[in-house]
């Protein structure tokens, strides 16, 4: 296998000399192992398309009108042993393939756990995955470590040889979470959580960034991700550690806002809710999590109590979802609303009500145009105190 | 003709049609309204499939047992397939050429669909002033718009029938006009079928959820 | 009562006078160009008196060989827009290196590539193909018309109307800023709250009722209209191509236009199909824009197959080898094309199993696919190749195909498409398949059909141009991606952080500059082919040599297409009867029935368009005043029973003589 994988790479070597094809020379397991699947799939094929090339280019050239020469037969249109052979080797080679892509796709599903580190060394009960969760935001990414409670803006950081666990989502609209040394991507979506294992085997700086068109400032939304010792990887947590910042639920509401090309920021401590809050779209006081929503939802939902209830809920924002022939999206949660262990469990959160800015203007930020004719919000979002008091 | 015939020696290839008749208008129209109605059809596959997958989010709201009533939409079902059965009265008279028999029964199968339109409309007013307003929740939004885009096809089937009466009455029943009827009788029965799959999907499997 | 902003906003809804681009010089300038070309041809026409000519004759026919042409010029047209797009990008591309902002901010590059995805695929390959179908179907089967030859019309008008929304959006307001499928939640109003998206929704929607007729029209020809004689399988493969595109456009349209109905009921009533509050799930757009979607792309390369078969038989000089196992894999990709679409997300983490049956899926369409490949080599095998114009777009075609195909194989392993997903790869990969499959496929048919349609051969100088111009400057400006994506570079990115990625920008660039070169020499092309029309005239009907039936006719091909109809005994039915000895019957004309023009279709577009516009900008009383009357006209039209009329045996009779007459001169020269 190491054999072919040479020879196919060896055209390219030439071509390529000097360029950094990160997806066919990756430095984490994952990646390497998906790099290989792309060879093995190529060099399958080109079983078949290579003799195809050069059949064209042959006959083409052999069958000229000029050529008086070669034989002309204008009637003969069908040979048994000839079609069966045209479909024959096609499907042989998407049999082979279609046998390796079965096993590859369950051995690399990027929410099946790691098995091993590298090619030769399988992941023991020692090496516990560090946890990350990663937020897409509009046009940074945020990167929470829950092991450690710190958290970073625009870099991420991973000790090398260590299986790392992402859950990922997104505070608006669906990016994709893509570092093409490490592994392939996966979506980040809004209220759902997408997953990834990877790890990465060799320490250096790598390439990070949104693969799914996310807006105005999707251009900077870029990382970098630094793989690193365990002795550096833990000099960088007490840099975020000593950075001195807070990263709680006002001050998400206040990041999350629109902004692009944002310099990297640490955060020395996190709320440890705050991941569960973004996921279940409910980090403003007053939000009904979605995962609540769909606990009552299983239950064959609210019933006509619940039908003013749609505050909580509301969750889309910059244009107040202001559909032109939409009823204004009822501000005043009415009647009894929340189910019993909500109301409790808001009654006793001693936590001061966490509100969102007034202003949902779009932060400029560097090299950002303001773009040109968004719409001033109609209704800006701020829930009323009686959406408290009246439950 | 006869000339162009006679180039032929008997046993030769015939390349062309020798005797030829004008090809009957609308010969492939019966065939060309099929598939348009199977085109409609897929449309509401679509519907019926987001129906589906967004059925069950009431987003903390309402479910279909607080908001169908299933004996009006009982009555509201047996008005639209009586309306199919008076169509269906109204092409058998077309066929023993009884035009003014046919009108009557068009007139029944039309104010027949009109209240089917009333009650339905009846239902999403009472459930909007309730609250149960498309925008509440996914499930809303998907029912309405199923049982809407439904409804709006019996508005322009009306809409067809009346402009069809009105052919009928100033035309006759010419060849045009009875493949008309034929198409908007597929049309009329084609919303019966897809009213019997909402009936069952949305409101008895609803109410049963 | 009203105040002045109050019976403003009544009138021109959410246009404003800001909605005008008029601070943008780029598109002032634009716009100077397009009015003053505009005048121009306006005054010209005007000048010559050609308005009542050309709505008489060409607005108003329901002649399936007119509309075809209008089809065809109306997406060469579009190509420029698109084309230019193209350009803009690839020099946005080339240039934000270093910390530059390049020349488009965000704002205009994000419109930019939306439109040109919206405008290649939707008016510029849809109407190519559908024109190309319109045109030659019917003569295949040897028909004088297609079933529905108002709808015909109609349908042309309402894709005309699609793309006036689209290039409307360029002068007034903007386009989408969302990508060419315009996911949500980005594309619901929350995160687009401008004009774009509604630009984008109408646009298709209206456009997608034309495609959606002329799919049903095409398809009840063919089912309905063959000549005697013509079983299904003796029909030339191009109709059976054009049968599986018309079947696969009834059976996808629908889907398009209930998901962008229900993103537009998202949009303007406030319901939450795709949000991400109160139950909205975006991901199910995702699903079911790829369940039209995919079988769009076979949509659009089924006709171009059809082209390259007919292509290489004639060029060859032989009988098509495999019919049968061609007109079997067609309907296997046909129904195939239905069951992969979820390989345009895997990355969306559907689970390992769903993956892999989708990704296996896509790959059993290439057994398919490469049958066709080796029908047409063995097809090539032993014949007598001609290396005329469309044969050497075929053979272009062979070899730029088949990498194509590799690479998409190649995407279909999920975990391969993890590390290729959304990268400058995948943009690589469809546009070598669409380049170098359709847009190949479409110019040979050009090349290989202009004669037909006119009367004169295209001139082949400028065509080798053309030729060589846009097969170079596709591998210039496309392998660049390739390799740019295997280095990680994803997709639709403004600006750049990584110098020595810019060097492969700068030679996409170049190849994109040579593709210029090549449409250049094409118009340049027909020019000279008009101006030389005298030289490349063909008096046979059959310049080529060819083997189906729309050769049997004159070219241009009388209104009526066939004297009389033809019957058929053997699939390159031109061929055989031109074996054995057909005799062109001389006498014996009668009268031929055949449909009457009609303006209803040029005014039902136009009040869709104007229904459209209103739409977009709220203004209601335009919405709902074209609404109103376009149903009065419509129901107007049905009132009219007498839609055609005899063409007269003495036209036929004189008509077929002057056709004898060019034929023995022909001989004689």
């Amino acid at each position: 296998m190491r054999y072919w994988k040479t020879l196919a790479l060896l055209p390219l070597g030439f071509a390529l000399g000097g360029c950094n094809l990160v997806v066919l020379a990756p430095s984490g397991d994952v990646a390497a192992q998906q790099r290989d699947l792309v060879i093995i799939a190529t060099v399958l094929m080109l079983l078949i398309v290579v003799p195809v090339m050069v059949a064209t280019a042959m006959i083409a050239w052999r069958y000229r009108q000029s050529n008086q020469a070669a034989t002309y037969t204008p009637d003969w249109d069908h040979s048994t042993q000839l079609e069966l052979l045209i479909w024959a080797a096609p499907l042989l080679i998407i049999i082979c393939l279609g046998a390796v892509t079965w096993m590859g796709t369950h051995l690399l599903d990027p929410y099946r756990t790691l098995g091993r580190i590298s090619a030769d060394r399988a992941v023991t009960p020692q090496d516990k995955p560090l946890e990350v969760n990663v937020v897409a935001l509009d046009w940074k990414w945020l990167f929470i470590y829950p092991e450690y409670g710190v958290a970073s803006l625009n870099e991420l950081a991973a000790p090398v040889n260590r299986p790392l666990d992402f859950r990922i989502t997104s505070s608006s609209v669906m990016n994709s979470f893509y570092i093409p040394a490490l592994a392939g991507q996966i979506y980040a979506m809004p209220g759902m959580q997408s997953r990834l294992h990877a790890v990465i085997n060799k320490p250096g700086v790598y390439r990070g960034f949104s693969a799914n068109y996310s807006g105005a400032g999707f251009s900077g939304m870029r990382f970098a991700f630094h793989g690193l010792s365990d002795a550096e990887f833990s000099s960088w947590v007490e840099k975020a550690k000593a950075s001195g910042n807070q990263l709680g639920k006002p001050e998400y509401l206040t990041l999350e806002r629109p902004s692009a090309n944002e310099p990297v920021r640490y955060y020395a401590s996190v709320d440890s809710d705050l991941f569960r809050a973004i996921l279940n779209m409910c980090v403003e006081t007053g939000k009904m999590c979605m995962s609540e929503m769909m606990a009552i939802d299983a239950r064959g939902g609210m019933g006509m109590a619940g039908i003013s209830n749609t505050l909580p809920l509301a969750y889309d924002k910059f244009a107040g979802r202001g559909a032109v022939f939409g009823a204004e999206p009822s501000f005043v949660a009415g009647g009894v609303c929340l189910p019993g262990d909500q109301v409790t469990r808001m009654a006793e959160d001693s936590s001061p009500t966490v509100l969102a800015p007034l202003d949902w203007t779009p932060l400029q930020g560097r090299g950002l145009d303001r773009p040109g004719l968004m719409r001033p919000s109609k209704a800006s979002f701020i829930p009323l105190p009686t959406s408290k008091s009246n439950s | 003709m006869t000339i162009a015939a006679g180039t032929m020696k008997a046993g030769e290839p015939v390349f062309y049609v020798v005797d030829e008749h004008d090809h009957p208008e609308g010969s492939s129209t019966m065939l060309g309204f099929w598939i348009y109605l199977m085109s409609d059809c897929l449309i509401f596959a679509i519907l019926f499939a987001v129906y589906g997958v967004l059925g069950a989010k009431y987003a903390a709201g309402p479910a279909p047992k607080d908001l169908f009533d299933l004996s009006l939409v009982a009555v509201n079902t047996s008005f639209l397939l009586l309306s199919s059965l008076t169509y269906g009265f109204a092409m058998l008279s077309m066929q023993q050429n009884r035009l003014g028999a046919m009108q009557g029964w068009l007139v029944i199968t039309g104010l027949f669909g009109l209240a089917f339109l009333g009650i339905e409309l009846t239902e999403f007013a009472h459930m909007i002033h309730e609250g149960a307003t498309p925008q509440r929740s996914a499930f809303l939004s998907s029912f309405f718009t199923l049982v809407g885009t439904h409804g709006l096809h019996v508005t322009f089937g009306l809409v067809w029938l009346v402009t069809l009466m009105v052919q009928v009455k100033r035309f006759g029943l010419i060849e045009a006009n009875r493949r008309r009827l034929v198409c908007l009788s597929l049309f009329w029965h084609f919303l019966d079928v897809i009213w019997i799959g909402v009936f069952t999907f949305v409101y008895l499997m609803g109410m049963l959820r | 009562m009203f105040d002045t902003a109050n019976l403003t906003k009544l009138i021109f809804g959410r246009l404003t006078l800001e909605s005008l681009p008029l601070h943008e010089p780029i598109i002032v300038g634009t716009f100077a160009m397009v009015a003053l070309g505009g005048l121009a041809l306006f005054g010209a026409l005007t000048y010559f008196r050609l308005w009542g000519y050309l709505w008489k004759e060409w607005f108003t026919t329901v002649d399936h060989k007119r509309i075809g042409i209008m089809y065809m010029v109306l997406g060469i047209v579009m190509l420029l827009r698109g084309f230019a797009d193209a350009l803009m990008m690839r020099l946005q591309q080339a240039i934000a290196f270093n910390g530059s902002e390049g020349y488009l901010n965000s704002h205009h590059y994000d419109q930019v590539f939306t439109a040109h995805g919206v405008i290649m695929i939707f008016f510029v390959a849809m109407p190519l193909v559908t024109g190309l179908m319109n045109y030659v179907v019917p003569l295949q089967i040897g028909a004088r018309d297609v079933s529905f030859p108002f709808l015909n019309n109609f349908s042309f008008w309402m894709t005309t109307s699609g793309a006036v929304l689209v290039m409307c959006s360029l002068f007034v307001g903007e386009f989408a800023r969302t990508g060419w499928l315009a996911y949500p939640p980005l594309s619901n109003l929350s995160y687009s709250p401008d004009v774009g998206v509604d630009y984008y929704i109408w646009a298709l929607q209206v456009a997608g009722v034309g495609t959606l007729l002329s799919g049903v029209n095409l398809i009840c020809t063919i089912v309905k209209m063959r000549a005697p004689g013509m079983t299904m399988m003796k029909m030339p493969v191009f109709t059976w191509t054009s049968l599986c595109t018309n079947v696969l456009i009834v059976a996808s349209f629908p889907v398009l236009t209930a998901v962008l109905a229900l993103l537009s009921l998202d949009r303007y009533v406030g319901t939450n199909f795709f949000t991400n509050d109160f139950g909205g799930d975006p991901m199910m757009y995702v699903n079911l824009i790829w369940i039209w979607g995919h079988p769009e792309v076979y949509i659009l390369i089924l006709p171009a197959f059809g082209i390259f078969s007919e292509v290489t038989s004639t060029f060859s000089g032989k009988r098509l080898f495999g019919y049968t196992s061609m007109v079997y894999a067609t309907v296997v990709i046909t129904i195939l094309s239905y069951l992969v679409w979820l390989h345009h997300f895997f990355t969306m983490g559907s689970g390992a199993s769903v993956n892999s049956f989708f990704g296996i899926t896509t790959m059993i369409i290439s057994i398919p696919t490469g049958a066709k490949m080796f029908n047409w080599l063995f097809t090539m095998y032993r014949g007598r190749i001609r290396f005329e114009l469309p044969m050497m777009w075929t053979v272009a075609f062979m070899l730029t195909f088949v990498i194509g195909g590799m690479t998409g194989v190649l995407l279909a392993v999920p975990p391969a498409d993890f590390v290729l997903h959304n990268s400058l790869f995948l943009v690589a990969h469809f546009h070598n398949v669409i380049i170098g499959g359709v847009l190949f496929g479409l110019f040979a048919g050009i090349a290989y059909w202009f004669p037909k349609a006119f009367g004169f051969k295209l001139d082949p100088f400028w065509g080798k141009m053309s030729f060589w111009f846009w097969t170079v400057g596709f591998y210039f400006a496309f392998m660049p991606l390739y390799v740019l994506g295997l280095m990680g570079v994803t997709r639709r990115l403004r600006t750049f952080d990584d110098p020595s990625l810019q060097i492969w920008f700068i030679i996409a660039g170049i190849g994109a500059f040579m593709i210029l070169l090549g449409i250049a020499s094409f118009l340049i092309q027909i020019a000279v082919s008009v101006l030389r029309r005298e030289q490349l005239v063909d008096t046979t009907g059959d310049p080529w040599d060819a083997r189906t039936l729309e050769w049997a006719t004159s070219s241009p091909p009388p209104a009526y297409n066939f004297a009389f109809t033809p019957v058929i005994h053997d699939n390159d039915a031109w061929w055989d009867m031109k074996r054995r000895f057909y005799a062109r019957p001389l006498t014996g004309f009668k009268a031929i029935h055949m449909p009457s023009n009609t303006g209803t279709g040029v005014i039902l577009a136009g009040l869709s368009t104007t229904m459209a516009f209103g739409l977009i900008w709220y203004m209601w009383w335009m919405a709902a005043g074209s609404f109103v009357a376009l149903l009065a006209v419509a129901i107007g039209h049905t009132f009219n029973y007498h839609r055609s009329f005899h063409i007269p045996a003495d036209e036929v009779v004189s008509v077929e003589r002057a056709r004898t007459e060019l034929l023995a001169a022909g001989a004689k020269s």
